[in-house]
C-alpha cells in the first residue's frame, strides 16, 4: 500500500503544483505553500517531496528557460500526472466520505 | 524577483557551489543550484551579503542527503584499479630519475615520521594500561583534596581515607564493589637462612573482585581475610620457595611476626598502574600497627587508595553530590579541615600527573600534548617540504600531465596518480622511519628512569597497522595540494607553447621556508635556554656545601655500628646523620607555634630536618648566633632546636635579632623546644622552589635515616668500593644505596635534563628538515636560472657576484626568520617561563645567538655549495644547446 497513499504534505504540494499550473517550480511552490498554510516551509523539505512525488509517478518535470536571478540556471517545472490527479481525487473522496456521515448536531456539540 | 544590478553581482561562495556540484546527482544539480542561488539573492536583499553567504553554505550542507548524492560509479573504480600499475610505474621511474629530490623527500619524511612513530607507540602503550581489568570502564578511584584552615592551595591526591571507604561501603547504595589498598607493605621475609626483600600493599578480600588480577592458587574470597595472611606473585613465590608449593607455608616478616601464604597471584601485567610483589591482609595492620594507624580518622588521607565499581549507567553527578554530603557530615570530626572527595575513572589514571600520592608512575597528559604537538609540527613541516618541492618541479611534470589529459585522463585520474606517488614516497619513508624508530627506542626509553618503567614501545601488529595508516595519511595530506595543482593543468596551454612557467606565486614557498627556520631556531634557542637553567640549578649556591659528601641510606641499620667501621677508613674525613637529604626535592613538615606571642594561636607550617651534632659543620651551615647541638644519648628527650632567619621573621622573635632569640621557646609537634642557635637561610627544597622558607633543625638520633660521609680521596671508585665492602659486612641482604650529594641534586633535575634532550633532539630534526627543504629550493632555483647565470658569466660576471646573486634572496629570508624567532624565545622565557619558576638564571642572549649562527651556518653551507656548482659551470656547456 505504501507508495500509492498521499501524505498530508505530499497532498499539499501536489495541490499547489496543480493550482500554479505552468509556474510550478520549486521556489514558487515553496513560497505559495508558505503563504497559504502560514507555516515556514523549508526548501529542502519541498525538494525531497517533489523528488518523491516524481518517483511515485504522481508528478513529472521538465527544464525551462534560464533566468538572470538564478545565476543562469534553468528552472525545473512540475506538472501533475494523471496518476497524480487520480490520487488527489481519491484523497478528497475519502475525506468527503467522513464529512458526509458526520452529523451536524454532533459536530456543533464538540 | 527584480534585483537591481548590484544584487546580481553578489556571488555565493564558490567552493560551496563546487562542493554542491561535486556531490549532487547531475540530473538534480542544475535545478538545485538555481534554487539556492535564487534564495541567496533574496537573502542578500533582506539580510545582507554576509548572512546570505552563510545561509547558502548551510543550505548546501543541508542538501547533502541520500537522494541527492551521486552514486559512485563502478566504472570509475575499475579504471583507477587498472591504472594503478601505470601510476606506480610512472611514480617509480620519476623517483629514480630525480634521485636528489626523492632522497630529500624520503629522508625528510622519514626523519619526521620516526618522531610520529614514537608518539604513536607511547600513545598505544598508555592506552593499553589496565585494559586487562574486565570492568575497567566502571571502575573508579576515590580521590581527595585536603583543605586546612580554608587554604585551597592543595590539588587532588590519588589517596583518600579508610574511613571514607568504610562509610561509602556501609551507607551508599549502588556500589558494586569497593576495596581499600594501603601502602608501605615492604620489608624482608626470612625463611630459614634465606632473606628476600619484597614490596606490596595491605588490602582486603574484595581486591580480587574489583580488579582482574588472576589468583592461580588459593581462595580469592578468603585469602586476604585473616590477619597475617599474605598473597605472593608467581615470581615472588619462586624467589622464596623455588618449585615447592607455597600455600600454607609460614615465614617471618622483618624479624618480627610470622605470616602464612594463602594465595599466589599471576604476575602483574606490565601495563598495570598498580604494581606489587605481594599483598598482605589489611586486618594485619589492626594488630601490628594498632597504635600509630589512625584507622578511622577522617583526615588520614595520605596512604590509602580506594577503588570502587559502580553499576552501568550510574549518574556520576548524583554520586558526587552524595560524596559532598558525606564530606559535610564528616568534616566537623576534625577541626579546621575540609576534605573534598571525587571519583576518577580508571582510564584517566595514567594521565593524572598533576595529582599527588600516586600509587605508581603516571604519564601525564601535558607531556603527551607537548610532545605530540611538537611531533605534529615536525611532520607538517616535512609534509610541506614535499608539497613545496613537487609544485616547484611542476615545470618538468606538466607536459606529462598534459599528454595524459589529452589522451583521455580525467581530473580524478591525474589526482590519483599524484596521490599514489605521494603515498609511495611516504611508504618508502615509513620503512626508513621504522629503522630510525628502532634505533631511537632505547634512547627514548632511557631519557628518564620512570619512562622505562612505563613504556615498552613494542611493535605489536596493532601498532604496525597504526604506523601504516599514519604513513598513508601523511602521504595523502602531503600529496593533496600537488595533485590538485596538476589536475588543474590546462592541457592546451601546456602542449601548445610549452611555455608553462609553473606556479607564479612564490610567496607561499618563502613563507614556508621562514616558518621552518623559525621553528628550528626557536627549538635550538629553547634547548640552549633550558640547558642554561639546568646548569644554573645544579651549580646553585644552596647556602651550604655539598662537595664530596656521600649520602648513604641506612635502610634500618644502626648508624653507630656503621660509623665505627667507616671511621677506620683514612679517606673518611667526617660523618653526620640526618633524617632526609635536603635540597633534592624532599620535604618534611610539621606545625609550629610561638607561645611568646599569645595572639598567634594558629602557628605555621614549618619544614624540618632531624640531624645530629656533626651535621652543621660537615655541611658548612653558618650559625649567626648561638651554638650547635651538643652530643646526647639516643634515649634523651628532644628539647632543642636550631632555626633559620625566616622563622625569626615569621614570629617576630626577639625583634628579629638573632642574639635575642636564643633561649626562647617554640612549640613544635606538641613539644616545647628551646632555640639554641640561629642559622643563615638556605634552600631546603630544590633550587627552583620558593616554598619552605621557615626551616628548623631538630636533634633526635632515633629519627635519622641517612649517613652523610665527607670523603677526601684521589681514587673515588676505590673509596666507594671500600665503603661498599663495609656495608656488605654489616648488611649482606640489601644492596648499598649511596649517592654523592651533587649527583643527587643533578638527578632531582632530571626532568629538566630530559626536556633539554627532547628539545635538542627535536631541534636537530627540525634543522634537518628545514635544511633539506632549503636544499631542494636552492637546487630548483639554480637549475631554473642556469641559462641566466651562464649569460651573465659570458658577459663578465665574477663567481663571487653570481654567488651573491643566487644566495642573497635566501639569506635575507633566513635573517628574517632569525629576527622573528629570537625575540619570540626571549619574550617567551621572560614573560611566561620565568615568572613561574624561582631563582632562575638570567637569559644568556650570547649563547642563543651562537645557536642561531650555527643554524644559519648550516643553511649557508647548503646555499653556497649548490650555488657554487652553478656559478662554476662552464657557460659554453649550458648555452651550446641553444
Amino acid at each position: 500500500m505504501k507508495g500509492t497513499n498521499l501524505g498530508e504534505f505530499e497532498e499539499l504540494v501536489l495541490l499547489t503544483i496543480a493550482t500554479l499550473v505552468s509556474e510550478a517550480y520549486s521556489v514558487a511552490i515553496c513560497d505559495d505553500l508558505a503563504q497559504k498554510t502560514g507555516r515556514g516551509v523549508k526548501l529542502g523539505v519541498v525538494h525531497s517531496v517533489l523528488n518523491r512525488l516524481e518517483e511515485k509517478g504522481l508528478a513529472k518535470s521538465h527544464l525551462g528557460e534560464a533566468t538572470k536571478e538564478r545565476g543562469g540556471k534553468r528552472k525545473r517545472y512540475y506538472t501533475v500526472t494523471n496518476a497524480g490527479k487520480a490520487a488527489l481525487v481519491r484523497a478528497k473522496e475519502m475525506r468527503d466520505q467522513y464529512w458526509n456521515i458526520l452529523p451536524e448536531l454532533k459536530w456543533k456539540g464538540i | 524577483m527584480e534585483g537591481d544590478m548590484t544584487d546580481v553581482n553578489h556571488k555565493p561562495p564558490r567552493w560551496a557551489t563546487r562542493f554542491l556540484r561535486w556531490y549532487c546527482r547531475p540530473e538534480l544539480a542544475e535545478d538545485l543550484e538555481g534554487d539556492l542561488h535564487e534564495f541567496f539573492q533574496r537573502n542578500v536583499a533582506s539580510a545582507g551579503l554576509r548572512q546570505a553567504r552563510w545561509i547558502y553554505v548551510l543550505d548546501v550542507l543541508k542538501f547533502l542527503r541520500l537522494y541527492t548524492v551521486r552514486q559512485p560509479s563502478f566504472f570509475h573504480f575499475l579504471t583507477h584499479w587498472i591504472m594503478l600499475r601505470s601510476y606506480l610505474t610512472t611514480s617509480g621511474r620519476n623517483m629514480v630519475r630525480h634521485k636528489l629530490f626523492s632522497f630529500i623527500n624520503i629522508a625528510g619524511l622519514a626523519v619526521s615520521m620516526s618522531v610520529g612513530l614514537v608518539v604513536i607507540g607511547v600513545l598505544s602503550d598508555v592506552l593499553s594500561y589496565d585494559t586487562f581489568h574486565v570492568h575497567r570502564d566502571r571502575t573508579y578511584r576515590l580521590i581527595s583534596r585536603y583543605e586546612y584552615m580554608g587554604d585551597k592551595g592543595n590539588s587532588f591526591m590519588a589517596t583518600s581515607s579508610q574511613r571514607a571507604a568504610r562509610l561509602i561501603r556501609e551507607n551508599f547504595s549502588g556500589v558494586e564493589e569497593l576495596v581499600a589498598v594501603r601502602g608501605q607493605f615492604q620489608g624482608d621475609w626470612q625463611l630459614g637462612e634465606k632473606i628476600v626483600p619484597l614490596n606490596g600493599f595491605w588490602t582486603q578480600p574484595s581486591f580480587f573482585n574489583v580488579f582482574s588480577f588472576e589468583l592461580i592458587q588459593g581462595n580469592a574470597a578468603t585469602a586476604l581475610q585473616k590477619p597475617f595472611s599474605v598473597v605472593l606473585t608467581e615470581t615472588s613465590a619462586r624467589k622464596l620457595f623455588g618449585d615447592e608449593d607455597p600455600i600454607g607455608k609460614t615465614m617471618v616478616f622483618n624479624k618480627d611476626r610470622s605470616y602464612t601464604v594463602t594465595g599466589v597471584v599471576k604476575d602483574i601485567p606490565f601495563f598495570s598502574h598498580i604494581k606489587f610483589e605481594m599483598l598482605g591482609s589489611l586486618s594485619t595492620l589492626e594488630i601490628v600497627a594498632a597504635e600509630e594507624w589512625r584507622k578511622d580518622a577522617w583526615d588520614d588521607v595520605w596512604n590509602t587508595w580506594v577503588y570502587l565499581r559502580l553499576p552501568p549507567k550510574t549518574e556520576l553527578a548524583d554520586f558526587d553530590a552524595r560524596l559532598a554530603q558525606l564530606s559535610a557530615h564528616e568534616d566537623p570530626s576534625v577541626p579546621d579541615t575540609h576534605i573534598e572527595l571525587d571519583l576518577q575513572p580508571m582510564k584517566e589514571i595514567m594521565f593524572s600527573d598533576s595529582m599527588g600520592n600516586q600509587i605508581g608512575p603516571v604519564m601525564g597528559g601535558t607531556l603527551l600534548w607537548v610532545f605530540g604537538g611538537l611531533a605534529f609540527v615536525v611532520i607538517v613541516s616535512a609534509g610541506l617540504n614535499y608539497t613545496n618541492l613537487s609544485i616547484a618541479r611542476a615545470l618538468r611534470r606538466t607536459r606529462e600531465v598534459g599528454v595524459r589529459k589529452a589522451i583521455g585522463a580525467m581530473r580524478s585520474h591525474v589526482m590519483m596518480q599524484f596521490l599514489v606517488e605521494a603515498m609511495l614516497i611516504s611508504l618508502c619513508a615509513l620503512s626508513l622511519a621504522l629503522v630510525c624508530f628502532i634505533l631511537l627506542r632505547p634512547h627514548f626509553l632511557t631519557i628518564e628512569p620512570d619512562i622505562q618503567k612505563m613504556f615498552t614501545l613494542q611493535l605489536s601488529p596493532g601498532v604496525l597497522v597504526m604506523f601504516f595508516v599514519f604513513a598513508v595519511v601523511v602521504g595523502l595530506l602531503a600529496g593533496l595540494v600537488p595533485s590538485l595543482f596538476f589536475a588543474n593543468v590546462r592541457t592546451l596551454q601546456v602542449l601548445k607553447g610549452g611555455s608553462f612557467q609553473g606556479p607564479q606565486k612564490v610567496t607561499g614557498r618563502k613563507v614556508l621556508m621562514v616558518v621552518q627556520y623559525c621553528i628550528s631556531i626557536i627549538l635550538v634557542c629553547v634547548s640552549i635556554g633550558v640547558y642554561r637553567q639546568y646548569i644554573h640549578y645544579i651549580n646553585y649556591d644552596l647556602g651550604f656545601s655539598t662537595e664530596n659528601i656521600l649520602n648513604l641510606s641506612l635502610q634500618g641499620n644502626s648508624a653507630n655500628v656503621l660509623k665505627k667501621e667507616l671511621a677506620d677508613l683514612p679517606e673518611v674525613k667526617g660523618m653526620a646523620q640526618s633524617m632526609i637529604v635536603t635540597s633534592v626535592g624532599n620535604y618534611w613538615g610539621t606545625n609550629m607555634r610561638y607561645p611568646g606571642n599569645p595572639l598567634d594561636t594558629i602557628g605555621t607550617g614549618v619544614s624540618y630536618n632531624t640531624i645530629d651534632e656533626h651535621y652543621l659543620p660537615l655541611h658548612g651551615h653558618q650559625l649567626i648566633a648561638g651554638r650547635n647541638f651538643l652530643p646526647k644519648p639516643d634515649s634523651a628527650r628532644e628539647t632543642e632546636v636550631i632555626v633559620n632567619q625566616q622563622v625569626l621573621k615569621r614570629f617576630d622573635i626577639g625583634g628579629q635579632e638573632p642574639e635575642k632569640a636564643l633561649g626562647d621557646v617554640l612549640r613544635v609537634d606538641r613539644k616545647d623546644m628551646t632555640i639554641v642557635g640561629v642559622m643563615k637561610d638556605f634552600s631546603y627544597g630544590r633550587a627552583n622552589d620558593r616554598t619552605s622558607r621557615e626551616i628548623i633543625f631538630r636533634h633526635d638520633p632515633r629519627q635519622v635515616r641517612w649517613l652523610n660521609i665527607k670523603i677526601q680521596s684521589d681514587d673515588w671508585i676505590a673509596t666507594y668500593e671500600k665503603i661498599e665492602a663495609i656495608w656488605k659486612r654489616i648488611d649482606p641482604n640489601h644492596p648499598m644505596e649511596a649517592r654523592f650529594y651533587n649527583d643527587q641534586i643533578a638527578e632531582s633535575f632530571s626532568g629538566l635534563k630530559a626536556t633539554v634532550k627532547l628539545a635538542g633532539f627535536l631541534a636537530f630534526l627540525a634543522i634537518c628538515i628545514a635544511s633539506l627543504g632549503l636544499l631542494g629550493m636552492v637546487v630548483f632555483t639554480t637549475e631554473v636560472r642556469m641559462k641566466e647565470i651562464s649569460i651573465r658569466k659570458v658577459m663578465g660576471a665574477s663567481e663571487a657576484t653570481l654567488l651573491f646573486l643566487l644566495g642573497r634572496g635566501f639569506m635575507l629570508l633566513l635573517l628574517l626568520a632569525a629576527g622573528i624567532s629570537v625575540p619570540l624565545v626571549v619574550l617567551g622565557f621572560e614573560q611566561v617561563v620565568f615568572p613561574n619558576i624561582a631563582n632562575h638564571a638570567p637569559i644568556n642572549l650570547g649563547e642563543m645567538l651562537w645557536g642561531v649562527v650555527g643554524v644559519l651556518a648550516v643553511a649557508l653551507l647548503t646555499i653556497v655549495t649548490q650555488s657554487l656548482k652553478t656559478a662554476r659551470a662552464n657557460p659554453a656547456e649550458v648555452l651550446k644547446n641553444e
